[in-house]
């Protein structure tokens, strides 16, 4: 079982305390009846499936707040976590 | 005394005799004995039957790696537990054990015959043999291998034993108590660290309580063990026997299963028999040592051959001599020392066969001193004996050259391949491993885990200690302690080196050799070979082919061997082929201990609302709805559930019913951009509800699908009462915040789920105005029709009133503060007695729903459902530029002809429909039909016939077509009609 940090609370905490939230840093468009029907199925359906560091959301459930994190998918581990609305960190932020 | 017991040796206590059954037959052993060693202390060595083959086996181990002596161990009612190893089960008075794989008996059994005829049970068996004529499948192939082949009967009764479960946190924990592991313990102990040192054994010390000879610090090793234990005591370190480290997973958190009572004659009562560990370790230290090898000969499985480690574990913890004469056969030093420390003990060693050219001068002096022949050079080319071994061929060898043998007549047969070092845990963590040569080696690591002693390819107990001690000082370190540096004083040691071998060389036809290398699953070297032949490259298609290593040994014992005899059958080096995966759990593990609390009542939290006393009380009986238990119905005397439902159905449509709805999921959405955020988020508009109004709710995800739906009320412009489907709740506060927080977080609102602070009642019926006006205080009736809402007091509580109707009739919803519910409900039942008031269940309120055609999210609908297809594009706020979901609606496919479409159905012949049925246009068409849709409601209704709805491609332009329901008992016909079985109009909901 994984411990996870929660940006929020500022604790690791298990694994079982969290769900899983999908691929982060994919904005609702602000107008979405702007967009062609192929523009609102990529943002529906398309994800990157990374296959090593993977930006994606996790609900702390026990304080109820979403947040983001880097994740890598072959080794199952966080390298970072970082607040909702913060921008995405590059790769080397998170080895530091 | 037991033939074969030595008085007065061992840790076994001879004052402590201890009788139990082997099928159906007394022995007697010691308190400290396992199965296996009491039976062979009796001179039994016969314990089992092979898998595949039901060749005679006897144990080869003497400890939890053992693959042959699996027995069914049983200590009362529904406490049999088969597949059990007779080298770990410790005796207690009692115990009756059985052999397994076998008929009639033991020693003469019928399913043996597989055994000459093995060449049909040859590699890819499973996969060539049953693949013609199909129809044998089911009737002849199967029943006849599931009959002959296989391990235990399982056990038929519930286990009526208790597991328990606990977390630990620890800062180093040390896997292994031998000597690497209380050399790590003592290191990581000196600076005040948390330390926690397991072992799965009854006791501590590992292999130096079968080297007794061995002195540390100037004591003999058993005293040194027993001092050192004292010392980890008295520095506060944890010591848990009989805990096997089952898996080591990530960031450190490692599973024990520790066994607490199945050594005792009479366990406490309400202990548990097990308990779970689930430990998170700063440091992780790996001593868990290295297990011994087989050679791979023909004839190696006969009961009486067995590793010679296992013997001299024997001959010192349970002074058991395992024979009389046994020969030695052996490619490693290590054998030399069970070879005289039996022959120390009386036992006659008949030779020691090494396949080595060169063997150490000390050893052969060793040899020599004890008159025993050492044949060096040599290879094993057969065994003999039915039951027990009974001699064994060497002959010399040069190459692969065998010279002519002779026969060394022997009553066991002790046997040294080498050893491996037990990599399983460290496996478990993704470390990957280097090839030394002869065996691999752990090498990069994962996880904050040092690995010490024999469990790196080290031997000899100078060195294990050594290395030990600097493992336990690496761990301080990482915890950022510091602590000496500690030495030790080894005497009589006993180091040693050996060569690896695939199967020996011999003489005989190698097409007939039965030389076994996974003894608990019959697999042969020639297996191996063959299935290389048959084109199987990598060592994880030969393992699936062979079945080598995948029995409940894990193949402990055998996948070195077999990865070495399928690399030289590929002509590559072993690393090249590569290692199976370990996983876990290092030994098998009961159900119950991964089970824990989690099994009948405890199994998951029953949800009861403030009512539930009541309708207990009142003869309800109950359903299971999310993780609530609601009532389903009240029966009275002599009404089975049909009769009981229709009852309440009528009640209800004719005068007043009552219905506990606290399991609703409420949320308050509350904050001056509330308004905003419900119109973002529902599909509906609510810009315009005024306050003291509600409104039926849809909510879609972003993919334009519903799900789920609920009345709203808005209480004050700044705050909205939100109900969601019983099991949705948390779904839908979830969603909501996600959108707050991620999408919207410049709206100021407040979400809160209220669900478990409301108790609801509902009140449906024509008389339900009249029963509840005298009971509140607070509301204009002037003003208040249907889909109204109001704070005010019931029955003097406090109260959130909402005029709705999921019945079609005249309804109230009654909010109090939970603590009021029960309150609440019996002042209504006072109130509606002249209205002879009837509580009903959640099937009733599912029939009135139905013949109203309100829908139930999650049962017509399915994820795949759009407002337009459920026919509520009427709750859809066409004017809104956008909410969520709204995108989509006006894509392609959802705007398509020949979706499926909510319809309601009326079956011709009056029959009920059952949900789920699949629905075809025409029942004539050849199979597979083309299926145009499912019954998603169906019941019994108060209009004398029965209704269900359906989910049809193109539903809304088939009304009062008929389609066609295929059941097991003929074709049905049913016309499509509307959802709206009653009153269509609303007539009764503006009475
Ligand atoms: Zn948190």
């Amino acid at each position: 079982m994984l411990l996870i940090h929660c940006p929020y609370c500022e604790d690791s905490l298990p694994e079982l305390e969290f769900a899983y939230a999908g691929e982060a840093h994919i904005a609702r468009p602000a107008d979405p009846s702007t967009l062609s029907d192929e523009e609102w199925r990529d943002f529906l359906f398309i994800r990157t499936n990374a296959r090593g560091p993977h930006y994606e959301r996790w609900r702390h459930i026990s304080c109820g707040r979403f947040f983001n994190a880097l994740r890598d998918t072959v080794s199952d581990r966080f390298l970072m976590t970082y607040k909702a609305g913060q921008p995405r960190p590059q790769l080397n932020e998170a080895a530091e | 005394m037991s033939r074969f017991r030595i008085p007065g040796k061992g840790r076994v206590d001879h004052a402590a005799p201890v009788s139990f059954t082997f099928d159906g037959k007394t022995y007697r052993g010691l308190r400290g004995d396992t199965v296996a060693s009491a039976l062979l202390a009796n001179g039994v060595h016969l314990m089992g039957r092979s898998f595949k083959y039901h060749r005679p086996r006897g144990a080869v181990s003497a400890g939890s790696e053992e693959p042959n002596a699996l027995i069914g161990t049983s200590r009362g009612a529904g406490r049999f537990e088969p597949n059990t190893r007779a080298t770990v089960q410790e005796l207690r008075a009692g115990l009756v054990t059985e052999s397994q794989n076998k008929w009639p008996s033991l020693s003469f059994d019928i399913g043996a015959v597989n055994d000459r005829a093995y060449m049909l049970f040859s590699a890819g068996f499973y996969y060539k043999t049953f693949m013609w004529p199909k129809s044998f499948w089911d009737k002849i192939y199967e029943p006849v291998i599931r009959g002959a082949a296989g391990l235990g009967k399982s056990p038929t009764e519930a286990d009526p034993d208790h597991y328990a479960s606990r977390y630990l946190h620890t800062d180093v924990l040390v896997i292994g108590a031998g000597p690497a592991g209380i050399a790590a313990a003592l290191a990581a102990a000196q600076s005040g660290a948390d330390v926690t040192l397991v072992d799965e054994n009854p006791e501590m010390g590992g292999s130096l309580l079968s080297d007794p000879a061995v002195q540390i610090d100037g004591r003999p090793a058993w005293d040194w063990v027993d001092a050192q234990l004292g010392r980890l005591r008295a520095a506060g370190v944890r010591l848990m026997t009989r805990t096997t480290a089952i898996g080591y997973y990530h960031q450190n958190m490692v599973g024990l299963c520790q066994r607490l009572t199945d050594h005792l004659d009479t366990p406490p009562k309400g202990a548990p028999r097990e308990r779970m560990w689930r430990v998170r370790a700063g440091q992780v230290v790996l001593a868990q040592g290295a297990l011994e090898k087989p050679l791979v000969f023909d004839g190696n499985d006969r009961p009486g051959v067995m590793l010679a480690g296992a013997a001299q574990t024997y001959l010192h913890k349970y002074g058991v001599k395992v024979g009389d004469t046994p020969a030695v056969i052996t490619s490693h030093d290590s054998a030399y020392y069970a070879a005289f420390d039996l022959a120390d003990s009386g036992a006659r060693v008949a030779a020691i066969i090494d396949t080595r050219d060169a063997v150490r001068p000390d050893l052969l002096d060793g040899a020599r001193l004890r008159g025993i022949e050492v044949l060096s050079g040599h290879t094993v080319t057969t065994t003999r004996g039915r039951l027990r071994v009974k001699s064994v061929r060497a002959a010399p060898m040069r190459g692969t050259h065998v010279g002519t043998g002779r026969d060394i007549a022997c009553d066991c047969l002790l046997m040294s391949g080498g050893w491996t070092p037990s990599l399983h845990l460290f496996s478990h963590t993704k470390g990957s491993l280097a090839w030394d040569g002869q065996t691999f080696l752990p090498d990069r690591k994962t996880e904050a885990c040092e690995i010490a002693g024999a469990g790196r390819g080290l031997w000899g107990y100078a060195d294990v200690l050594a290395d030990g001690a600097a493992a336990g000082l690496r761990a301080l370190e990482g915890l950022g302690r510091a602590g000496h540096p500690a030495g030790f004083r080894v005497a009589n040691d006993r180091p040693g080196t050996g060569a690896s071998h695939t199967e020996l060389p011999t003489d005989g036809n190698p097409g007939k050799a039965r030389a076994f290398i996974d003894f608990q699953n019959d697999v042969t070297a020639k297996d191996i070979r063959l299935a290389v032949r048959e084109g199987m490259r990598s060592i994880e298609h030969v393992k699936r082919y062979t079945t080598n290593g995948m029995a409940t040994d894990q193949g402990k014992m055998s996948n070195i061997n077999g990865l070495m005899i399928a690399a030289d059958a590929l002509g590559k080096q072993p690393p090249q082929v590569g290692l199976t995966t370990f996983r876990p759990p290092y030994t098998p593990t009961s159900f119950g201990a991964f089970c824990g609390y989690l099994r009948g009542e405890t199994f998951q939290l029953t949800r009861k609302t403030p009512i539930d006393g009541w309708a207990e009380a009142n003869g309800a009986v109950f359903e299971p709805v999310a993780q609530w238990r609601r009532a389903w119905y009240f029966p009275r005397a002599g009404e089975d559930m049909h009769a009981a439902v229709l009852r309440e159905c009528k009640a209800t449509r004719a005068s007043l019913g009552i219905f506990d709805a606290s399991t609703l999921g409420k949320i308050e959405v509350a904050g001056p951009d509330a308004v905003e955020f419900m119109n973002r988020m529902y599909t509906n508009p609510w810009t315009k509800l005024a306050p003291g109004r509600c409104r039926y709710g849809l909510l879609l995800g972003e993919d334009g699908f519903i799900r789920d739906d609920g009345v709203i009320g808005r209480l004050s412009p700044d705050l909205f009462h939100v109900t969601t489907t019983t099991g949705g709740a948390a779904r839908v506060l979830t969603m909501m915040e996600d959108y707050l927080q991620t999408e919207w977080p410049e709206l100021d609102v407040w979400l809160t789920s209220t669900t478990e602070q409301w108790a609801t009642v509902a009140l449906n019926g024509p008389n339900a105005l009249a029963m509840l006006k005298p009971l509140v205080q607070g509301v204009n009736w002037d003003d208040f029709p249907h889909m109204s809402c109001a704070e005010c007091t019931v029955a003097g509580l406090p109260a959130r009133l909402f005029r709705l109707s999921f019945t079609g009739e005249v309804g109230f919803e009654v909010n109090v503060p939970a603590r009021h519910g029960l309150t609440l409900w019996t002042a209504l039942m006072e109130a509606g007695k002249p209205y002879d008031i009837t509580p009903y269940g959640t099937e009733t309120m599912h029939v009135l729903r139905a013949e109203k055609g309100y829908i139930i999210v999650g049962q017509d609908t399915d994820g795949t459902v759009t407002p337009a297809d459920a026919g509520l594009d009427w709750a859809v706020g066409k004017a809104k530029k956008d909410f969520v979901g709204k995108r989509s609606l006006s894509r392609p496919d959802i705007v398509a002809k020949g979706r499926k479409q909510l319809v309601g159905l009326l079956t011709e012949d009056g029959s009920l429909l059952q949900e789920g049925a699949q629905i075809v246009l025409d029942p004539d068409q050849p199979k597979p039909m083309k299926m145009v849709g499912h019954v998603t409601s169906s019941y019994h209704s108060t209009l004398g016939h029965p209704i269900a709805m359906a989910v049809i491609e193109g539903g809304f332009d088939r009304m009062g077509e008929t389609v066609f329901i295929p059941m097991p008992d003929g074709v049905r016909k049913a016309r499509v009609t509307s959802t709206v079985f009653y009153d269509p109009d609303n007539t009764r909901l503006k009475a």
